[in-house]
């Protein structure tokens, strides 16, 4: 390859253009609007703004068409993070963000990494984070690269959460063969503030000196946003494992509580952290968003090491650094804080009244370029073209033989198994408000000091959005706001991480518009402001792009006094099925496992009947008529049965249960299939009248199951199985998939 | 009764426990902030959880340079009472204000959950409100939390009362066998099951267990009533003491 090392200042050419990844187009916008050929600098500058990962030039077509308002929305996408109102004269601030290839390359680091750049998104606001949740995708179990991914991932997110004292307070995983060559980890943080005193990134009044406080800077993690972040891998992927940052959450929780010490005294006017292309597109956005120029002198940037040049200090990636706008009088009282925390604060720049981006080193202008020109790349409206359909099998699934098998065989799969060798990892603790532990439907934290209670969830089923992924982003939207309502919660904002292949295939563009159309309709049906998110292109290896992956984030407030939980909790409480069943097998977790098949048609998706389901669960809710709540999703009413009955925390007994049958439905879809819209609920036998009433009341059909009691889970005469049979098999099978040849 | 609370770099814990003894316990409670030795007249003080100084040498080792640990060694000196959970245990044996040591846990992996403790002692200023066999539920979150002491020093804790809690099974029961594998209630492999330890002066006790999240009703309420607030007989238990130590001495100022 090529490129030249970054020490060096090489001639700049068209060649070196395109190396660095500008398009001949790109290159001829940059020439023109300087009236000369860019400088080295100007040219890498340019690069990391106009890359996919900076500029959303892709996707910001298609983004325009998402529900952005609402009468609770503080902020909504543009800042570092979007923030709703919550009542009490406070917002919560959140966001979901993708660090995908650099966990691949790197999976400690790059997962550490990416829940300290989503932490910073959060404080950087002014708010007190005050929970964090992942989604995760791995590629099939038996691949080689899969374990020592997952264990490397969840270590790092760990290691960077547990460090800095936020709680990780849930999260999703899923393997599928479809991410063994491009794992993603997705970081969601939440935090709290005083709606008055959100900090905003936008720079104003010229002359106000420009601070750059935690981190030096080093040479660490140079071209991440670029080069690793947008585009493909391919065998020479490995090579760009320095291009990973190094996380250090020690410096980040002193950064964190520095930052919110200035945003208490009220010292700055704009706060922006550093995160992909570190210093460049931090002091661009700034500037670009209060309408201002910006100078930058970087000899005045503290380094860890010697001999850096211009280049290497606009395009570092170092983390836990955060620039600081602020009136100048107030420079030695920043500095006065950042000292007690044992952090630098530099003054690194000013703002100007001239539109221009301006950096000086070593005495000599290297960049001076306007600001609009690196902010503002025009959005690209690239070609889009729907794949043929697949040719879809018509034939009939037999029947399983053997049901205590097949459930058995579910239980432990990878994507049904229980997650609690993850979370065992995880604080989820710290911070004193946590209400309901990882392993329910959402979680739910306290705002300590307040009545609040936040519901929070991260969901995706990429298998139904390869199938259809209008469908499949619409599903994801409603399975998030059923796992709030489950929890006895209104959901009241949304975040997306929309991870998908290359751009450049229309084939790609096709799923990525179907998708966000799907997180559209649904939004807009369910009255739900998208406030923040974050797009993944150039998700593939050698050609082969990940399924289509639009994590949906979501938040909600509980209602009721307290929130509901999913286990069975006593016996004699009738068990109660809310909503729809229909026969759909197709797309379900049982039609891959025991029939090795992934196609079809995704469940059918009905808005109007998911508002229902809402108003009934709601409204069970406040009037204390539930015992136990939990969504129906993978795996089926059976799973859903099985979780019932063994997601008892520990200290509390298990339950067992007894179903029957539905009659008219073939007994493996009735168990096993995926239909939306439903909720498996448990009442005391005095409250169900209630229920059915309330139920009725909305048109939401709702049937008696059953009874909670046993010690066995009995559905129907197919299956009789005891608890602490599936409970131990459940909860062993991800640490006896993921441990297995740890030691090798 | 007065508490302080230090706050080191990295400490996690520090707001949490603050919250309960003043919010939940209804204490004054004063954040000691590690570059000053002053403790404020506190009669009690609580190294929190967290990673002291990022704890990237060993855990605890930095912490106790401070200038707050030179008046914390003072304070204990003086028969003033220490109470130090997780990080805070860790740095107390660096300080070596506390026997032992605290190394990776068995399984070289985080570890995080509710554990079982069995009250082995109550003759003390930290647990005289529960009795003696009580079985607590209270969390663990650490990475380094594996106790251990040569023998002599811990059969010497032993015969002096001197081990508070033991990590145990729900029933209370502890495997017979020290080299049995008890991963099914020992979360990290601690030697003779020790989750807590007290001072020879018996004014000094670490433990790896967090009392302060099994301590607020308010959020140990939800899930259906899953936790008890068993961290807080810690922290009453301190409280009834300096209560009545205090009695006694006027008590005896009177007479």
């Amino acid at each position: 390859m090529g490129r030249p090392t970054t020490s060096e200042r090489p001639p700049v050419t068209p060649e070196l253009a395109r190396e660095h990844g500008l398009t001949a187009e790109e290159w001829e916008r940059l020439c023109a609007r300087l009236g000369r050929v860019p400088t080295y600098e100007e040219l890498g500058v340019a690069t990391v703004m106009w890359s996919e990962h900076c500029s959303y030039k892709s996707s910001r077509f298609h983004l325009r068409r998402l529900p952005t308002t609402g009468d609770r929305v503080v902020q909504g996408p543009g800042e570092n993070a979007g923030a709703v109102s919550i009542g009490g004269g406070l917002a919560v601030v959140f966001k979901i963000e993708s660090h995908n290839h650099p966990s691949y390359i790197e999976p400690y680091q790059g997962a550490a990494t990416g829940v300290g750049g989503i932490l910073r998104d959060i404080f950087t606001m002014g708010a007190r984070p005050i929970a964090s949740l992942n989604s995760l995708r791995f590629g099939d179990p038996s691949h080689p690269k899969t374990r020592g991914l997952v264990r490397g991932v969840v270590a790092g997110i760990g290691g960077y959460g547990n460090s800095i004292g936020v709680p990780t307070v849930g999260g999703e995983v899923y393997f599928d063969h479809g991410y063994d060559g491009n794992c993603l980890v997705n970081a969601f943080t939440l935090g709290v503030v005083e709606e008055s005193r959100l900090m905003l990134a936008k720079a104003s009044g010229v002359g106000n000196p420009v601070l750059l406080i935690g981190s030096r800077t080093g040479r660490d993690g140079i071209h991440g946003a670029s080069l690793l972040a947008s585009a493909e891998f391919d065998a020479t992927s490995e090579e760009k494992r320095p291009t990973v940052q190094v996380g250090d959450p020690f410096t980040e929780k002193l950064l964190l509580e520095a930052t919110l010490e200035i945003q208490a005294a009220d010292l700055a006017v704009a706060v922006q952290d550093l995160g992909a292309a570190g210093l460049t597109s931090s002091s661009v956005e700034m500037a670009s968003r209060g309408e201002l120029g910006i100078e930058l002198d970087l000899d005045q940037v503290p380094l860890r090491e010697t001999g850096m040049t211009a280049y290497e200090i606009m395009l570092s990636e170092s983390q836990e650094r955060m620039l600081v706008v602020c009136e100048p009088a107030r420079v030695a009282e920043i500095q006065e804080v950042c000292r007690k925390w044992d952090l630098e604060a530099a003054v690194v720049g000013r703002l100007t009244d001239d539109g221009t981006y301006r950096v000086r080193h070593h005495g000599a202008e290297v960049i001076a370029v306007p600001v609009d020109l690196l902010a503002d790349p025009p959005a690209l409206e690239r070609p889009v073209a729907e794949p043929a359909d697949a040719e879809v099998a018509s034939e009939v699934l037999p029947e399983p033989g053997d049901y205590d098998e097949v459930l058995r065989r579910l239980v432990a799969s990878p994507n049904l198994c229980s997650r609690q060798w993850i979370w065992d990892q995880y604080d989820h603790f710290v911070g004193g408000g946590t209400l309901v532990h990882p392993g329910g439907d959402a979680a739910v934290v306290q705002v300590v000091g307040t009545d609040l209670k936040v519901a929070m969830t991260v969901d995706c089923n990429s298998r139904y959005c390869l199938l259809d992924p209008y469908v499949g982003a619409s599903i994801a939207i409603c399975e998030a706001a059923r796992n709030l309502v489950a929890s006895g919660a209104e959901p009241i904002g949304v975040s997306d991480c929309l991870n998908f292949g290359n751009p450049e295939r229309p084939e790609i563009m096709w799923q990525f518009e179907q998708a966000v159309n799907g997180i559209r309709d649904a939004c807009v049906a369910f009255r739900l402001p998208v406030v923040s998110g974050n797009v993944s292109f150039y998700n593939e290896t050698e050609g082969r792009a990940i399924p289509p992956t639009p994590t949906i984030a979501m938040v909600g407030l509980v209602r009721a006094p307290q929130p509901l939980t999913s286990w069975f909790k006593s016996a004699g409480h009738e068990i109660w099925l809310l909503g729809s069943s229909r026969e759909e097998i197709a797309g379900s977790e049982f039609a891959a496992i025991v029939h090795g098949r992934r196609d079809g048609a995704p469940p059918w998706v009905d808005f109007r009947a998911e508002q229902a389901l809402h108003q009934v669960v709601l409204g069970a809710a406040d009037r204390s008529l539930l015992a136990s709540c939990h969504d129906v999703s993978e795996g089926g009413l059976a799973m859903a049965m099985v979780e019932a009955c063994c997601s008892v925390p520990d200290g509390l007994s298990m339950q067992g249960a007894r179903i029957r049958l539905a009659e008219g439905m073939r007994p493996d879809a009735w168990l096993f299939g995926e239909s939306q819209g439903r909720m498996l609920v448990s009442v005391p036998r005095e409250s169900s009248s209630a229920l059915r009433d309330l139920a009725a009341g909305h048109g939401v059909p709702a049937m008696h199951l059953g009874e909670v009691g046993g010690s066995t889970l009995e559905l129907d005469d197919l299956v009789s199985i005891p608890v602490a049979d599936l409970a131990a098999t459940w909860r062993g099978a991800f640490g006896r998939m993921v441990d297995a040849g740890a030691r090798t | 009764m007065k508490w302080g609370v230090v706050t080191f770099p990295g400490s996690n814990d520090d707001r949490d426990t603050a919250h309960v003894l003043r919010s939940v316990l209804g204490h004054e409670t004063v954040a000691l902030w590690h570059k000053s030795a002053d403790l404020q007249g506190v009669d009690c003080v609580v190294l929190p959880g967290g990673f002291s100084y990022g704890d990237y040498l060993r855990c605890g080792a930095i912490a106790r340079f401070s200038p707050i640990m030179g008046a914390v060694a003072r304070h204990a000196a003086g028969g003033g009472l220490v109470l130090g959970i997780c990080n805070g245990f860790q740095v107390l044996c660096e300080a070596g204000l506390l026997p032992g040591a605290l190394v990776r846990n068995r399984d070289l992996r985080f570890v995080c959950r509710d554990v079982t403790l069995r009250v082995e002692s109550i003759s003390n200023p930290f647990t005289n409100l529960a009795f003696a066999g009580d079985v607590w539920r209270i969390p663990v979150k650490h990475g380094e939390g594996c106790y251990v002491a040569d023998p002599a020093t811990l059969d010497e804790m032993e015969r002096e009362a001197r081990i508070l809690v033991r990590y145990c099974r729900p029933d209370g029961s502890r495997a017979r066998d020290e080299s049995a594998d008890r991963s099914d209630y020992n979360p990290n492999g601690s030697a003779r099951d020790v989750a807590g330890v007290m001072n020879a002066g018996r004014n000094v006790f670490g433990l790896m267990p967090h009392p302060e999240h099994a301590a607020d009703p308010a959020i140990l309420g939800a899930e259906g009533g899953r936790r008890r607030a068993d961290g807080m007989r810690i922290f009453q238990s301190i409280a009834h003491w300096v209560d009545q130590r205090r009695e006694q001495a006027s008590a005896g100022s009177m007479r």
